[in-house]
């Protein structure tokens, strides 16, 4: 039990026993817990990952240690101190190659999440609160874009303009790519705004924005991030898949136009892994980071997810045993009494307490 | 009388370490076989999660982190329900101890007949038993507690809600559990629904012969129907006697605060009291007796010893236990 200075009993005056819930009663503020979110694992592990990739994304083209166009004698050549993850059959870098296509990469990531996100958050809510006329109109307008095929619109797209640069990219993929996202957010809303909490928002008169920005989108984190994290992993793909399939080759280097040389070249029949290796894995850890950070997330925002950050707890025989819903943890199973709540003898001295006093209402 | 459940000393806490709330700290109660142990005590007083705690359904973060719970079946020797392994733990629940929880209207669900929902629970714990006397089970208890047996097919959402909490005593009762825990499960009825079902309730349980842990802070329901009365204040139990002791002559304060906070049907006129104040935070319990500093007769000991819980020096003090300074006690209890 923490130490609580005991008020005097002359503080507890009858009558004004009732006001007595004394200050001195109140322990110090627990510290608050800041940085809660960077508790979790997950969370740190995802943000670490992202964080390198922006950084490479920031000055990935300054510190490549080759021109990653710049062709040399060494082709073809297998991993080494001059070239980490070596050569193509043109004696070009594929290190400065991964390095100078992360920017490409995460900015056309970055940028498609964001225009499909907001987009979607605004179709979204809007169709799933007011309902009616406007629901109807915004619902098939979100179900027109459901039907749009993104790839094939932007190989069209990029074949007519000749220079797509990433930018065109990734307000393409943004574009077209929202509306998924507004469908779940518009189901979502549709259920919360019927919810008590809301009904006594509007009750309370609250207008209609505040409504929805302090009563429903909180309620909607969860859902609006998984599907900005969805959005950016499907744009990353996209991106990758255009320049795979050789459409945006002179959009600068990307991981996808490694992909593209290396599949052209015959990479995998030349034993030649280092060429398409990197590039894979790079997509996958940045799959990966976003995942976890998703998943970060889900438990942030439902506290019923999350485990206080610690699932396995020692017990008082030594054990271990994991929290868990449905099974609460036992962590000592012993029937004496605790320590916290030792009851202390009387016998310390002062007044000696009264042995029966008749009730007097 | 015969045990059938025997808490000692359970602590149950949420979270871990020094940011631990005590929310039942030390509570020491017996359940005795066919009988109607009330539970009462303000919002926040931990009588939810005692129930929880010994039932082990608490969700993280709540952790027991001391205690035993002594489970004495009809044949066989008794164990402690907190050492059970997972899958012992699963196929004691409901068979021995069912629970019906707070708001247990809602806890139907909503897209399954009623038959479906009463058969899972002899699915789940007696698959070998046959389709058909699953559903003649079904529809026995459903006469049992009272609700025609051709209301089987009916989805929740077609009953009233005086017929779901008896759909839901039904569903505990279906396995023929040795103790029953109800949470509250009147709170959302009328008066006049909760009075017929808890009427059913005693029935029930004279013909079969569970025993109850009844959790309300409606005390005045409690009086009228309980066999004994247990008083938690603060994550304690304060005081525990027969129903009709504490009505008569309740020993402590804050249960007397309870009792003067509903009118007497009979007798004389008398204001109505209440307990000034509100209840502790569990995060900051005040030092000594926790009910200290709204208690109208605190004196010199209180802020700073607990009291134990134990016998009285009372006339009637074998049947009964307080833990309260005005009575020091010579025998505590667990």
């Amino acid at each position: 039990m923490t130490t609580i200075p005991t008020s005097s009993t002359a503080q507890v005056i009858p009558g004004q026993g009732a006001m007595a819930q004394p200050e001195s009663a109140k322990p110090a503020k627990a510290k608050r817990r800041r940085f809660l979110f960077l508790r979790n694992a997950k969370a740190v592990i995802g943000l670490v990952i992202l964080g390198l990739y922006v950084l490479f994304a920031i000055i990935g083209p300054w510190v490549t240690p080759y021109d990653p166009d710049a062709r040399s004698n060494d082709l073809i050549q297998a991993p080494s101190a001059d070239h980490w993850f070596g050569t193509t059959h043109l004696g070009q870098d594929v290190f400065s190659q991964v390095l100078d296509g992360t920017r490409s990469v995460v900015f056309v990531g970055f940028l498609a999440g964001t225009i499909a996100t907001v987009l979607s958050v605004i179709i979204g809510i809007t169709a799933g609160y007011l309902g009616g006329r406007t629901d109807d109109t915004l619902s098939a307008l979100s179900n027109v874009f459901l039907v749009i095929p993104a790839i094939p619109l932007m190989i069209i797209i990029t074949s007519i303009l000749e220079n797509a640069s990433n930018l065109l990219i990734a307000l393409v993929i943004g574009l077209t790519s929202w509306s998924w996202n507004a469908r779940v957010l518009r189901a979502q809303t549709l259920s919360l705004r019927r919810r008590d909490y809301i009904e006594a928002s509007r009750a309370t008169g609250e207008k209609t924005w505040r409504i929805v920005g302090f009563e429903l989108l909180p309620n909607l984190t969860a859902v609006i991030a998984s599907g900005f994290i969805g959005t950016v992993i499907f744009a990353v793909l996209s991106l990758i898949t255009l320049a795979f399939i050789g459409i945006v080759s002179n959009a600068g280097w990307n991981w996808g136009t490694i992909l593209f040389w290396a599949q052209g070249q015959q990479a995998l029949a030349q034993g030649a892994w280092w060429w398409f290796v990197p590039a894979g894995l790079a997509i996958a850890f940045l799959g990966t980071a976003l995942s976890l950070i998703n998943f970060a997330i889900d438990e942030f925002v439902s506290p019923r997810l999350r485990s206080m950050g610690k699932t396995k707890l020692k017990t008082a025989s030594g054990g271990t045993v994991r929290m868990r819903i449905g099974f609460t943890p036992v962590l000592d199973n012993s029937a004496a009494p605790h320590t916290h709540a030792k009851p202390i003898p009387i016998n310390t001295g002062g007044a000696t307490p009264v042995i029966r006093e008749t009730a007097g209402s | 009388m015969e045990p059938v459940l025997e808490i000692r000393n359970l602590n149950v806490d949420y979270g871990l370490g020094d940011r631990a709330v005590h929310a039942v700290r030390d509570v020491n109660l017996t359940l005795h076989r066919g009988e109607v142990l009330g539970l009462a005590g303000e919002s926040g007083s931990g009588k939810s999660t005692l129930a929880y705690g010994l039932t082990r359904l608490l969700a993280p973060p709540g952790v027991i982190s001391g205690g035993e719970v002594i489970y004495h079946p009809e044949q066989g020797d008794p164990y402690d329900v907190l050492g059970l392994s997972d899958n012992a733990l699963r196929a004691f629940r409901w068979a021995e101890t069912a629970i019906v929880f707070q708001g247990a209207m809602n806890s139907l669900n909503p897209v399954h007949k009623i038959s479906t929902q009463l058969t899972d629970v002899l699915k789940a714990h007696d698959p070998k038993m046959s389709d058909h006397s699953r559903k003649a089970r079904a529809r026995e208890m459903l006469k049992l507690v009272g609700i025609s047996p051709d209301r089987m097919d009916a989805y929740p959402h077609q009953l009233s809600g005086g017929m779901r909490q008896r759909v839901m005593i039904g569903m505990a009762l279906i396995l023929q559990p040795q103790v029953v825990i109800m949470d509250e499960p009147t709170t959302a009825l009328d008066v006049v629904m909760q009075r017929q079902i808890l009427g059913q309730l005693i029935e029930l349980r004279e013909r079969l012969g569970f025993s109850v842990v009844f959790i309300t802070h409606d005390l005045s329901l409690l009086v009228e129907f309980s066999n004994r009365i247990a008083i938690m204040y603060g994550g304690r139990i304060v005081e525990e006697a027969p129903a009709a002791t504490i009505y008569r002559d309740a020993l402590h304060p804050y249960s007397r605060g309870l009792l003067s906070s509903f009118p007497a049907l009979r007798g004389a006129r008398r204001e109505l009291t209440g307990i000034p104040g509100s209840p502790p935070d569990l995060a900051g319990m005040p030092s000594g007796c926790s009910f200290h500093p709204r208690c109208p007769k605190a004196f010199e000991p209180c802020p700073t010893h607990i009291p134990v819980l134990g016998r009285p020096g009372t006339p009637d003090g074998a049947a009964r236990s307080v833990a309260c300074w005005l009575h020091p006690t010579e025998q505590p209890v667990g």
